[in-house]
């Protein structure tokens, strides 16, 4: 099928669903129409990806609209279908989420038309073939976005985290503004084909590089250009925050790997150490951020920082082995990354999810205030527990399957002959083993804490079960978890288009392998099965059961948990986030965060309370961005008088303007 | 016919190792027992232990929920899963195929998951001591481990362990410098994981000292039979490891006669023995650090398996 | 080139940057002075190897002045030392166990891509020698700048020494005049500064070297 129809149908569905919006907010039940037209429209989107993915790719499309002479390209290829087919997928479920979700939403005029035009927004990106079709979709998605994270707009907090997101954002345009130009060079070759015929120097592509991660890093959330990321994700409504950081940050990948693998050029070994080292840095230093929360949606927020991290080492070392002519294990963390994104996109989201019937449920989001949710919401409390395993990188769901890749891509690095990659991907894989074992102990206080245990609150007191759209959603991508995590070979083998389109080189077929285990070389290097993994151990688990339930008592009683003698009727003697977070930050906190503590205690015999005072500082907002804040501020007051002057000095500036340059143009060589 | 002999041995391995655990758990008792000058409860006391209880009736707390009583019965299932994909007295088998090393790091990972999670259910704060502290000893013992297989797998070319264990018995390993300090930091992720002195004293009740006991304190009856169970298969689990992968003479390949498992199950019973023995006598002549110490221990333990690593991504002859 | 003799002299080279490491975690003086007493020994094992396998008896002097010296007579001075100070239970404080660990890794890493880099037409046998020889330099060096104690300084003075005579007996061909030079150096080094701890003790009832700063001369 044509790219005309898919386009057409994609702009026309989006934009039509965004203006329908308007009359229908005025309706009571507008809202739930709305969200099941758009899970209509995406599920048909993802649908018709995959139906041109089958054909022959790519497809390409050039439409008169647009800036004279160059039009608007539109172009479908393999890698355009995959993340077509994750977003829309992620969209449709998000969307009959927001049905029952968005019930309860007080501004729906607010929400419906910019979540459309986020759609599509994101859908355009995918499919631009010429840089100014990709920006302008680029701002789309984002200034849609924003409106979506300003909703709350009585707020203060949602306000501030929409300004710092549209500053980040802005900063992102720019920076990729002016990596198509360099990328465009004299001759303005702006279409991507264009510039996939040119031959860059190796400064150019340096320089282009280094805008293309400050642009496509700052939508993703690459430190130190993460900061909007968590409050922006913990502002903006449940169903919204999982698209921005389940999907939308996977857009920024697309770009990034777009830009990077496919318009570049041959990649240099130098790529490959900053991508790594970013990678790196932003994995560990996002799941301690994690750590440090007592919200949940910024601590899911932080986490999402954790993952592109995760998923920008996997593409780091594509990078590396590619510059080395090694492009079968190219293929192989191209293939771990790629399989990482469709991962976090379906875990996160329903994570998300899961808190945002948390806070509809009970109206908190701080798990200091929750608690003994998995008696009150059974069902949430066990599909939020299925994301957090998946998560946590435990077999046998889909999380432990892009780790054990990307482990087994960098158990291939020592061939690569650069002496900086063989020091830093060592170091790279301990950074990548500490986060995975990081976020496991986040996840376990961020379930335990708001789900376990007794309810901190009469607002957890109170909480009752979400409605049946929301549990059939997160359920939806459980089950979606789950799949990837038992037939990991059938991802594998829908990801080989993509990335043999990139690296020009594939993994093994795995559809071939007997029992459906997953190769990533040869049998005989390793191999992993999923599905006899989880045979394995539900045999041993209903042995076990069998085996106690025939030969042990089967009595049991229920009594007051044990309290040395002290009975304690007080939920809050029980672990709190914080105290459960304490022996981490004590041992990493203190370097990364200063985390300082102090303890006021009262004079013996004195009944008043004692107090803790903790001290947190970021760094990176301390030595980044309040300096560049203080420095903007700066240059605004001594650039002020400029707008008090006389006529006659503003003449004066014109005509020493005017002088300058002509003076430059006699005086060029 | 192949197929019925790889589920044989599949089995037997695994009976193999449910059988030994308690045997072994009460072996390194003993030994504690005779250092420090005491008769000491006899050897096959684990297994009276497990029977007691097994006897004996549930208490659960009021407001624990279903995770609390499904947790012990994954926690088993996971840890006899991991301890029998180890090659004890046979290697080649079919699931060492389906889960390499660093799927058995990550079934023990899981175990601790789903521990620290039973830790907070009840909502006292002794879970929560165990449960925080765990965690943070997991946090640096994880990636120690990931380290040391590393090592152990740019060495050996591979993740599976029935590959490293047919490498380390051929001549081209010899006395390398990465694998001693993979031995190393090995000994101290056991140390750390299975809850021994110095880390945390197994046998302790004391509420400051606590570390694992503090997590499974609520647990009684069969659940609390089944978490010793796993406990004493996971101990097990790290001896197999130390010693197939740094001792691997006599396993069997899986296409051998009835002799050569003979042999096999001996020197396998045999190698845990010393192991065994060394334990007891390390626990015996040192004390237990305090909490805050231990991190720098399971420092230690991942500088060591970083650097091996890092050896081996710099020559391949060190 | 997989010879026995190849592994366990990098066997012996490598433990020596073990113990090394070993000596950063330490935080109490007299686990910190057996290990200083470990290290020794491992140093004279290593070339007492080196002697077996180059073929060269008078590196069995060195290794015997190593084992006598350093890790006998020494530490048990030391030991008494300390003691007699009243120090031998004071629990240094150092700037972060963890982070010092890592930066020691973090030498060994850089020794070993230098000297591969640098040496790298050179015998293959006492090209990792070198590397590990100058881990052992750098993590002394090390030691002396991070610890607060005089005699811990003392102690990573020794151990930047041993990992001289490591390299020089990897270069095949100390003589053994050198050592005993040395050796001789060391020993009137130890005493003078044994003499001084001494005096300083008695003069300020310290020898914590942030606090003998406060007595120094031009302030600013």
């Amino acid at each position: 099928m044509s790219l005309a129809l898919h386009a057409g149908f994609l702009a026309g569905a989006w934009l039509v669903l965004a203006a329908a919006a308007i009359p229908l907010t005025r309706s009571p039940r507008g809202s739930e129409v709305f969200y099941v037209l758009a899970a209509l429209v995406s599920a048909a989107g993802a649908a018709s990806a995959i139906y041109a993915a089958i054909g022959t790719l790519p497809l390409t499309l050039s439409v008169p609209i647009g800036l004279p002479g160059l039009g608007t390209r539109l172009r479908l290829d393999a890698l355009s279908a995959v993340f077509a087919v994750i977003v829309n997928g992620a969209a449709c479920i998000t969307s009959l989420y927001a049905i029952g979700y968005g019930r309860e939403e007080p501004e729906p005029l607010r929400v419906l038309p910019a979540y459309a035009l986020f759609l599509f927004g994101m859908n355009l990106v995918l499919i631009a073939d010429d840089a100014f079709s990709f920006l302008i979709a680029w701002e789309f998605m984002s200034l849609s976005s924003w409106v979506l994270v300003v909703v709350r707009h009585r707020d203060a907090e949602s306000r501030r985290a929409g300004l710092l997101y549209l500053m980040m954002a802005a900063l992102g345009t720019i920076a990729l503004l002016f990596a198509f130009g360099v990328l465009a060079g004299g001759e303005g070759a702006y279409t991507f084909d264009a510039v996939r015929g040119r031959t860059l120097t190796p400064i150019t592509a340096g320089i282009a590089l280094l805008l293309v991660l400050i642009g496509t890093g700052s939508k993703s959330g690459l430190v130190p250009l993460h900061a909007w990321l968590p409050p922006a994700h913990a502002a903006a409504p449940s169903q919204v925050s999982a698209l921005m950081s389940g999907v939308m940050t996977k857009v920024g990948v697309y770009g990034f790997i777009r830009i990077v693998f496919d318009l570049l050029g041959p990649p240099v070994w130098w790529w490959s150490m900053l991508v790594l080292a970013l990678g790196g840095l932003t994995c560990v230093l996002g799941v301690l951020y994690a750590l440090m929360q007592h919200d949940l949606k910024r601590l899911l927020a932080y986490h999402t920082v954790e993952n592109i991290g995760i998923i920008y080492i996997g593409l780091g070392l594509a990078l590396g082995f590619e510059a080395y002519g090694m492009n079968w294990a190219a293929a192989l963390a191209l293939t771990a990354a790629l399989f990482h994104v469709f991962n976090h996109c379906s875990f996160k989201s329903l994570l998300f999810l899961g808190a945002g019937a948390v806070q509809t449920s009970t109206g908190e989001r701080d798990m200091e205030k929750l608690g003994g949710l998995i008696h009150r919401m059974p069902r949430t409390a066990f599909l939020f527990l299925v994301g957090c395993v998946a998560i946590s990188a435990l077999p046998p769901l889909n999380g432990f399957v892009s780790e054990w890749l990307t482990f087994q891509a960098i158990l291939l690095s020592p061939d690569i002959p650069n002496w900086g990659l063989k020091f830093l991907v060592p170091a790279v894989g301990a950074i990548l083993a500490l986060s995975a074992a990081l976020a496991a102990a986040c996840f376990v206080k961020a379930f335990g804490v708001s789900f376990l245990g007794r309810p901190r609150s009469p607002a957890a007191e109170r909480a009752h079960e979400t409605d049946p759209f929301s549990l059939a959603a997160m359920g939806l991508f459980a089950l979606l978890c789950a799949l990837a995590g038992i037939f990991p070979g059938i991802v594998i083998d829908l990801l080989s288009p993509a990335v043999s389109l990139l690296v020009g080189s594939k993994m093994p077929v795995q559809a071939a392998l007997p029992w459906l285990s997953i190769v990533p070389i040869a049998e005989s290097r390793s191999s992993y099965n999923g599905l006899i993994f989880f045979l394995f151990i539900a045999f041993s688990a209903s042995l076990a059961a069998l085996a106690i339930h025939r030969f042990a008592s089967d009595k049991l009683r229920r009594a007051p948990s044990w309290d040395c003698g002290y009975p304690d009727p007080s939920p809050w003697t029980q672990y709190t986030a914080s105290s459960f977070a304490q022996p981490i930050r004590r041992v990493f906190g203190t370097f990364v965060f200063r985390a300082r503590e102090t303890v006021e205690m009262p004079a013996p015999g004195d009944m008043g309370a004692a107090r803790m005072h903790l001290e947190l500082r970021d760094l990176i907002w301390d030595y980044l961005y309040a300096p560049a804040a203080a420095f903007v501020g700066f240059a605004a007051e001594a650039l002020n008088p400029l707008q008090f002057q006389t006529i006659r000095r503003y003449l004066g500036l014109v005509f020493l303007a005017l002088v300058s340059l002509l003076l430059v143009l006699a005086l060029w060589p | 016919m192949a197929v019925i002999r790889q589920i044989v041995l599949e089995g037997a391995q695994l009976l193999l190792v449910l059988a030994l655990a308690p045997l072994f758990t009460g072996y390194v008792r003993k030994v504690k027992a005779r250092l420090l000058r005491r008769r000491g409860p006899p050897v096959w006391q684990p297994y009276l232990d497990l029977a007691r209880l097994l006897r004996k009736e549930v208490v659960l707390a009021e407001n624990a929920s279903w995770l609390f009583r499904a947790v012990p019965y994954l926690v088993f299932a996971a840890t006899w899963v991991a301890a029998a994909l180890v090659p004890t007295f046979v290697s080649g088998l079919a699931s060492g195929h389906a889960a390499d090393l660093i799927a058995i790091v990550a079934l023990i990972a899981s175990t601790r998951f789903f521990l620290a999670l039973a830790g907070l259910d009840v909502g006292t704060s002794f879970g929560g001591i165990g449960s925080s502290r765990e965690m943070m000893f997991a946090t640096l013992a994880e990636p120690a481990m990931i380290m040391i297989v590393f090592t152990l797998a740019l060495i050996a070319g591979s993740t599976q362990l029935s590959t490293i264990a047919e490498v380390f018995v051929g001549p081209s390993v010899g006395l390398r410098v990465s694998l001693g300090l993979a031995l190393v930091a090995l000994v101290l992720v056991a140390i750390a994981e299975n809850s021994r002195v110095p880390v945390d004293n197994p046998a302790t009740h004391l509420e400051l000292t606590m570390v694992h006991e503090a997590m499974v304190l609520e647990y009684s009856g069969r659940h609390l039979a089944l978490i010793e169970l796993a406990a004493a298969l996971k101990l097990l689990l790290y001896a197999s490891l130390i010693a197939c992968v740094f001792a691997p003479w006599g396993i069997a390949p899986s296409g051998a006669g009835l002799l050569a498992f003979a042999i096999g199950v001996l020197l396998y019973g045999a190698k845990v023995a010393v192991i065994g023995f060394l334990l007891a006598f390390f626990e015996t002549s040192i004390a237990k650090m305090r909490v805050f110490r231990v991190p720098e221990f399971l420092g230690v333990a991942l500088m060591l398996g970083l650097l091996g690593t890092l050896l081996l991504f710099v020559t391949r002859s060190l | 080139m997989r010879g026995i003799a190849f592994d366990i002299a990098h066997l012996l080279a490598g433990s020596l940057v073990l113990v090394s490491l070993l000596q950063l975690y330490q935080d109490r003086l007299s686990a910190l002075l057996n290990t200083f007493a470990l290290h020794a020994f491992v140093l004279a094992l290593s070339v007492a190897w080196q002697a077996f396998v180059q073929d060269a008896p008078h590196l069995f002097v060195t290794a015997l002045i190593a084992l006598v010296f350093k890790a006998i007579v020494i530490p048990v001075a030391l030991h008494r030392i300390i003691i007699r100070l009243g120090i031998h239970r004071e629990i240094e404080t150092v700037g972060g166990i963890g982070l010092t660990m890592l930066a020691g890794v973090g030498l060994v890493a850089l020794s070993i891509m230098l000297m591969l880099r640098l040496t790298a037409y050179a015998d293959p046998l006492a090209r990792i020698d070198f590397a590990f020889a100058l881990a052992v330099v750098l993590i002394g060096l090390m030691m002396m700048v991070t610890r607060r104690n005089a005699v811990s300084q003392v102690v990573g003075f020794m151990s930047l020494e041993n990992g001289l005579i490591l390299a020089a007996t990897g270069a095949r061909g100390m003589p053994l005049v050198v050592e005993i030079s040395v050796a001789f150096s060391v020993l009137i080094a130890f005493i003078v500064i044994g003499i001084f701890l001494f005096r300083i003790r008695e003069r300020f009832d310290t020898v914590d070297v942030g606090a003998l700063d406060r007595f120094r001369g031009d302030r600013r």
